[in-house]
């Protein structure tokens, strides 16, 4: 049982937290920092068989590569921009971690641009002008 | 790869080490050193969390954004 292991981890992290804030040291924060990346190098496996599955669907649907691409190109930004982002907000600068989330929606937008001119000119294509 | 509660011991075990040198060395009046030994704990327990983080984003990187 995975799950299990992952909760006993998350506990364990907060009370040596709790244990080091009572020191008056800035080591909570690592503390924190790695509990995250234990955690996520954890769930990124099974991510990764998820990502198998749906090339696999999309392959079968015959759906064009750059699109499930560009999906999974976007989660991975947002997951990367969540990790950045909830970090920051922990060591309480809010300020910083509303920028970075900022940056990963910009970035999202540039990365869909291609998908939204295709939307567009299929559109374009519909309607009846000269 | 870590997948390991035994990290966590690990920082936590040398935060606390060096909270307690810390706290003998400013007993003994030498502040400076004190600053200087909180310094280089701080600075090995990064080396580790950064090693660690270094090895997510690869895995983010691989899984996400190279695929296809």
């Amino acid at each position: 049982m995975e799950i299990i292991h992952l909760v006993g981890i998350g506990i364990i992290a907060s009370i040596l937290y709790i244990t080091l804030r009572e020191l008056g040291t800035t080591f909570g924060f690592l503390i924190i920092l790695i509990a995250s990346v234990i955690i996520f190098l954890a769930v990124i496996k099974q991510i990764g068989t998820i990502f198998q599955l749906i090339h696999h669907l999309g392959q079968k649907a015959s759906i064009e590569g750059m699109y499930i691409g560009t999906i999974l190109k976007i989660i991975g930004i947002a997951y990367i921009t969540e990790i950045g982002a909830d970090l920051t907000r922990d060591a309480g600068l809010h300020g910083v971690a509303t920028k970075i989330e900022l940056a990963g929606k910009i970035f999202i937008l540039i990365i869909a641009i291609p998908i939204i001119t295709t939307v567009i000119e299929s559109i374009l294509n519909f309607l009846p002008i000269t | 790869m870590i997948l390991d509660a035994t990290i966590l011991f690990q920082i936590a075990g040398i935060g606390i080490i060096v909270a307690i040198i810390h706290t003998i060395l400013k007993q003994m009046g030498k502040e400076e050193i004190a600053q200087f030994a909180t310094l280089v704990g701080f600075i090995i327990v990064l080396a580790i969390v950064i090693h660690g983080l270094s090895d997510l984003f690869q895995e983010i990187k691989s899984i996400f954004l190279f695929q296809g």
